[in-house]
């Protein structure tokens, strides 16, 4: 008991010697593990980022099962380490209890909403990339038929089907949407084989166009779309890379600069709890366009898709959130 | 342990050496000393004067010494030539040494009587002919000297002289041969030399000519034996087990007891000859509620088994009056890897003795066990220590009080004496007697001649799965037994 | 003379004692190596894993639950080892036997609490009991081997645990398939409460009510092992079945008893995380610890103190490995399953690595006290 009292007197002490200029983060990841190739792997490119630039050094755990996510989160907090991010919406019920715990450390948690006075939640507008990345699609399509391949069969994953099948409507309200999951289960986002079939089978039923948002699981996506000579679409980060002239565009969501602003905002003393809905507005989504895929974006498209972007920026439209009513009737 | 103490055997070149001794004597050790299986902490081996360091079965071979063990070491469906070869290829290509030894093997078999089919799979031949296979086996590796552990356990009579007649054709070959036994009768028929053990030493090294029966046997005991057993007349009163054309097929489908009809009196004893493998077991395992028969009818007691009104298994045979000590004490008898106490209740596990309504009370299981020991004199009297670590005599104390215990009226005994010193033969046989005389019936499946033709009031010869005859004690003799057993005459 | 008995001719605080710790620090030992060779010192590595463990009190906390699960699967995989099945199906048994907990805490807590524990824990046990009953029917009566049909059976209920909670049981709106939360008395108490309501201060841990029933239930298996006749006959089928059969003991309906008794206790695993840690259901809480089970059942020598003893030291390799990635990072996750992995291959599968160099030294100590009491004797 004395040597815990000792060792949370040392975090204070450390906490208060430090004061505003020198933080000391944390950051624990989800079952995945940091090199996911996805999401986990998003924040770690963030926090490393960080890293890079500032020459902080930051707490890192990767959790092996449920049980572990209270007791890491738990564990940085009594070390004295703030601020602390949450990766991914499985954390959410660990974090409610230990941010009560610790009333005096920040945490952040992306993907999820965690109601507490210390909780900063960072969730993102999927919905608003998807629309402008399915207008894109029907710009390009020259059959009117386009596909999405989704990884885990979760709302977070119809919000963003439901933002692109929107998108592609509104471009051409005869198109058709062939729409897949990969699974059900966690396994689901890491299954390329399974998400080369699915594009296939689309391809076969006339897509020429395929937006996946499956993790891992999109990058067998994108690989049968180069090997048909089929469009396809990224998702998370820039994959527009992978297969130059093959990925249409990539449908962005920054996880990685919101990893990195958790850290900066701490840094600066800026940092706020509460929900941040990341949209199109604050660049928390957005669509790629670069040297890789140039030649396959037209300027009128480019402009179409900027003109509904400015709208929707402006709040002069609106995208439906699937999430806000749990079915995509728009 | 010490299992060997100072032993020192000189055996003559060119001639039959008998080792004797009880059960545990040492006679597998210093044996195995020799063929290089275990090394000895002191003492030397000399071939030919010269010493020889043996330190491995290789170094054995190559000093000139085979072995047939007891339980032979042949892999059953590779053919005879493949088994000899095996371990002496002579090169990564089999061609040539398969050619070699076909010729070694033709003149083996003339030199020495052995006439064996080089092509056929081991696994399909008589047990005798198998050991003929163990033996070409050891000469094909240059063996000179040939020792044999307890070679006709497992043979007929016939295939025993047989077996002898071949060792003779070896001897006058000018090959020396050891052959290990518990069996007086051998040794006074071949060897010239015997030495006896008793407990790990060698107690006398004597010229066969000099001895007798008696003398070996008292030799090897420490003290005098009967080889008799002692009887009065049987008395025989009612049927307690009656038999009516059993038929039973094994796990596989084969027919296994044909046409078996018996009856077992009060105040008799039945025995049942018959080489190993001939529906012996799987008749003991019919009358004991273990297997079911395909047809046919069975009485025990009065009551009727495998009728399809009542199920029959072990638990209620037993609960009518019918004990059984069973063919194969470790593997049926008793769980080796329980404690004797444990052991001493298989089959009564459920007794109201011994159990509460839940718990079954270990302590009245200690005391029973321990009444038990003490009556059938088993060493070390200790219900704790575990049924592996008792001697064969004493396991089968064991098991011998279990199934009296409760004073049963109907008695299977399966294999009384199989692997027991003297000693123990002796006072079970005296039991089994004493048993007869107090009104039981027994039935007595035994591979040994000796032991059914001493104990029993009638006899039945079982050959391939059907009763190949049935004679009254005065009138069997053993060359009668001996072709019943081996499926020649009928009576 | 000198044969090889079951007990390898050495005293059984030997085989049961010496040789499992030898085994531990020789693992220890290679995994230092590993650790060396990352540029880490292998005795902070030591030092930090067994602080992390039993350093403090939520350590325990920690070390304690993993422990719970460990007991539950390794006292079901002992019971069927006893009577000579290998049931690999401990992972599966403890997934559906959780699914009869949370079935019962989800649809009849209408029931008080008081009530509603003792149906959840029946609700587990008959649900894994059930799964493992077919492969122990087709065992028993058809002869397909348990080692086969178990782990066919830990794929079925995943997909049939996948298929009820994606479809069924999912809450509305939920991001993972996982049930609604339990209602507030449909949870087993943890111990920081229950040592709250005596007063003493216990941090924040998983830890809860199923450890103590885990321990009576480690009691249990032992009195009906060992203590009732239908443990008797049970060991009697798995040391020897013909001895069974010739006892008039029926191998089949011991096997199919075992069995059921083997996944009403890995059911209970079941209990631990469904009713007192998550208190909810999801996918995967089994996590493994139906396979660590093995270990720790073959570790602990199947007997229920060897598997307290045994679950200890795994729940705190789990425990002190958590710690030992979170102090230092080098020393990844995966080291930590590299960790763990030594120990179950040295403790498990080369369990008499040393066995010959400590044997003639045991038999001089052995020769030496027999000599010595015969000596006495004579006197």
């Amino acid at each position: 008991m004395k040597r815990i009292l000792f060792a949370a007197g040392m975090a204070l002490l450390l906490v208060a010697a430090v004061g505003a200029e020198e933080i000391k983060p944390a950051v624990v990841f989800d079952m995945g593990g940091k090199f996911d190739k996805s999401f986990n792997e998003g924040i770690y490119n963030g926090v490393e980022k960080f890293r890079m630039e500032t020459g902080i050094e930051y707490g890192e755990f990767e959790v092996t099962n449920e049980a572990q996510r209270e007791q890491a989160l738990r564990n940085f907090a009594r070390r004295g380490y703030n601020p602390i991010i949450a990766v991914g919406f499985g954390q959410a019920p660990a974090l409610d209890k230990v941010a009560a715990e610790f009333p005096d450390t920040s945490f952040s948690i992306i993907d999820m909403v965690v109601d507490q006075p210390n909780v900063q939640s960072i969730v993102f507008k999927e919905h608003e990339g998807s629309f402008l990345v399915g207008m894109i699609a029907a710009l390009a399509s020259e059959t009117g038929k386009v596909g999405f391949v989704g990884g885990m069969d979760i709302p977070l994953i119809r919000r963003f089907a439901c933002g692109y099948e929107q998108g592609v409507m509104f471009v051409n309200s005869d198109a058709q949407v062939y729409q897949n999951m990969t699974g059900t289960t966690p396994a689901a986002w890491n299954d390329p084989v399974k998400g080369a079939e699915l594009a296939k089978s689309q391809f076969d039923r006339g897509a020429d166009i395929v937006f996946a948002a499956a993790g891992g699981t999109g990058l067998g996506v994108l690989q049968a779309a180069a090997d048909g000579g089929k469009l396809s679409i990224g998702v998370d980060s820039n994959q527009n890379y992978l297969h130059p002239g093959s990925v249409l565009t990539s449908m962005l969501k920054r996880v990685d600069v919101a990893a990195y602003d958790v850290f900066k905002t701490a840094m600066d003393d800026t940092w706020e709890a509460g929900i941040k809905d990341l949209g199109l507005a604050e660049d928390g989504v957005g669509w790629a366009l670069d040297e890789n895929n140039d030649s396959l974006i037209t300027d009128e498209m480019a402009a179409r898709v900027e003109a509904a972007r400015a709208a929707i920026v402006a709040g002069e439209m609106s995208v439906h959130d699937y999430m806000a009513s749990n079915s995509c009737a728009y | 342990m010490q299992a060997n103490r100072d032993v020192s055997v000189e055996v003559v070149k060119g001639s039959i050496h008998g080792i004797i001794g009880e059960n545990g004597a040492g006679k597998s050790t210093l044996m195995s000393i020799l063929y290089g299986f275990y090394r000895a902490d002191s003492g030397s081996v000399e071939i030919d004067g010269r010493t020889a360091a043996i330190h491995s079965p290789g170094d054995a071979i190559a000093a000139g010494i085979g072995m047939v063990h007891q339980h032979f070491m042949l892999v059953e469906p590779l053919t005879v030539l493949e088994n000899v070869l095996l371990g002496a290829e002579g090169g990564p290509l089999l061609r040539d040494g398969v050619r070699q030894a076909r010729d070694d093997l033709d003149r083996l078999e003339r030199d020495y009587g052995l006439e064996v089919d080089v092509d056929a799979a081991v696994g399909g031949l008589p047990v005798g002919i198998q050991q003929r296979v163990e033996i070409l086996k050891a000469l094909y590796r240059g063996a000179e000297t040939l020792i044999l552990d307890e070679p006709t356990g497992v043979l007929t009579p016939q295939e025993a002289t047989d077996l002898f007649r071949i060792l003779a054709a070896l001897k006058k070959q000018g090959r020396t041969i050891i052959l290990i036994t518990h069996k007086l009768r051998e040794i006074m028929a071949i060897t010239e030399q015997v030495t006896v053990m008793r407990r790990g030493s060698v107690v006398a090294d004597v010229r066969t000519a000099d001895t007798s029966r008696e003398h070996l046997a008292e030799l090897m005991v420490g003290r005098k034996v009967l080889l008799r057993v002692d009887k009065g007349a049987a008395q025989p009163g009612e049927v307690l087990l009656e038999a009516r054309n059993l038929e039973a097929v094994d796990d596989t489908g084969v027919r296994r007891l044909k046409d078996v009809s018996l009856t077992v009196r009060r105040g008799e004893i039945l025995g049942i000859a018959g080489v190993a493998g001939n529906g012996q077991s799987e008749l003991l395992e019919v009358l004991c509620g273990i297997r079911k028969p395909a047809s046919g009818e069975l009485e025990v007691n009065g009551h009727v088994l495998w009728s399809g009104q009542e199920r029959t298994d072990a638990r209620r045979v037993r609960r009518i009056g019918l004990a059984h000590i069973p063919e194969d004490r470790q593997r049926m008898g008793l769980v080796t890897a329980f404690t004797a106490g444990e052991s001493s209740i298989l089959g009564y596990q459920g007794d109201a003795a011994f159990n509460g309504p839940i718990l079954l009370h270990r302590r009245r299981v200690v005391s029973a066990c321990q009444r038990q020991m003490h009556e059938y004199d088993v060493r070390p009297p200790d219900p704790l220590l575990l049924s592996s670590g008792f001697s064969g005599g004493n396991q089968q104390k064991i098991i011998v009080a279990r199934e009296l215990d409760r004073d049963p009226e109907v008695l299977l005994i399966g294999q009384p004496t199989r692997g027991l010193d003297i000693g123990a033969i002796e006072s079970i046989h005296r039991r089994i007697i004493e048993l007869r005389d107090r009104g039981k019936a027994i039935l007595l499946v035994s591979v040994e001649l000796d032991e059914i033709l001493s104990l029993s009031d009638r006899i039945a010869v079982m050959f391939d799965g059907a009763v190949a005859g049935e004679v009254a004690a005065e009138d069997a003799t053993e060359q009668l037994l001996g072709g019943l057993m081996a499926g020649l005459g009928n009576n | 003379m000198a044969t090889a008995d079951a007990g390898f001719g050495l005293p059984r605080w030997a085989v049961n004692g010496l040789l499992p710790l030898v085994n531990l620090v020789a693992a220890f030992a290679v995994s230092g190596i590993v650790i060396l060779i990352l540029g880490e010192s292998p005795v902070e590595a030591v030092v930090a894993l067994v602080r992390g463990a039993f350093g403090f009190r939520e350590a325990w906390g920690y070390t304690l639950y993993y422990a719970t699960n460990f007991i539950f699967t390794a006292l079901a995989f002992s019971i069927a080892a006893h009577c000579g099945l290998f049931n690999i199906g401990g992972e599966g048994q403890g997934y559906i036997g959780g699914l009869g907990v949370g079935l019962a805490c989800l649809y009849l807590d209408v029931l008080p609490f008081f009530l509603l524990v003792p149906v959840a824990i029946v609700g587990g046990a008959l649900f894994g009991a059930a799964w493992a009953w077919v492969p122990a029917y087709l065992q028993a009566r058809r002869g397909s081997h348990v080692v086969i049909t178990t782990i066919m059976f830990n794929f079925i209920a995943a997909t049939v645990m996948v298929y009820l909670l994606v479809n069924v049981l999912i809450e509305p709106g939920q991001m993972s398939p996982q049930s609604r939360d339990f209602a507030e008395h449909a949870r087993l108490p943890a111990m920081h409460d229950m040592m709250g309501w005596l007063g003493i201060d216990f941090p924040r841990t998983p830890l809860n009510a199923a450890f103590i029933w885990a321990l009576a239930c480690a009691g249990l298996v032992w009195v009906y092992v060992w203590h009732t006749r239908w443990g008797y006959e049970l060991r009697t089928v798995g040391a020897n079945p013909d001895a069974a059969v010739y006892a008039g003991i029926s191998p089949a309906r011991n096997i199919v008893r075992a069995m059921v008794i083997s996944g009403a206790l890995a059911g209970m695993m079941g209990l631990n995380e469904v009713m007192g840690v998550n208190q909810r259901l999801l996918l995967n809480f089994t996590a493994g610890y139906g396979f660590v089970g093995i270990a720790v059942s073959l570790m602990g020598r199947n007997h229920p103190v060897g598997i307290l003893v045994a679950s200890l030291l795994f729940g705190a390799l789990y425990q002190g490995g958590a710690e030992l990635a979170f102090e230092m990072p080098r020393v990844s996750r995966e080291l930590v399953v590299v960790i763990q992995g030594l120990v179950i291959m040295f403790v498990g599968a080369l369990e008499f690595l040393f066995l010959p160099a400590f044997r003639p030294w045991l038999q001089k100590r052995r020769q030496a006290a027999s000599a010595a009491a015969a000596a006495a004797e004579q006197e």
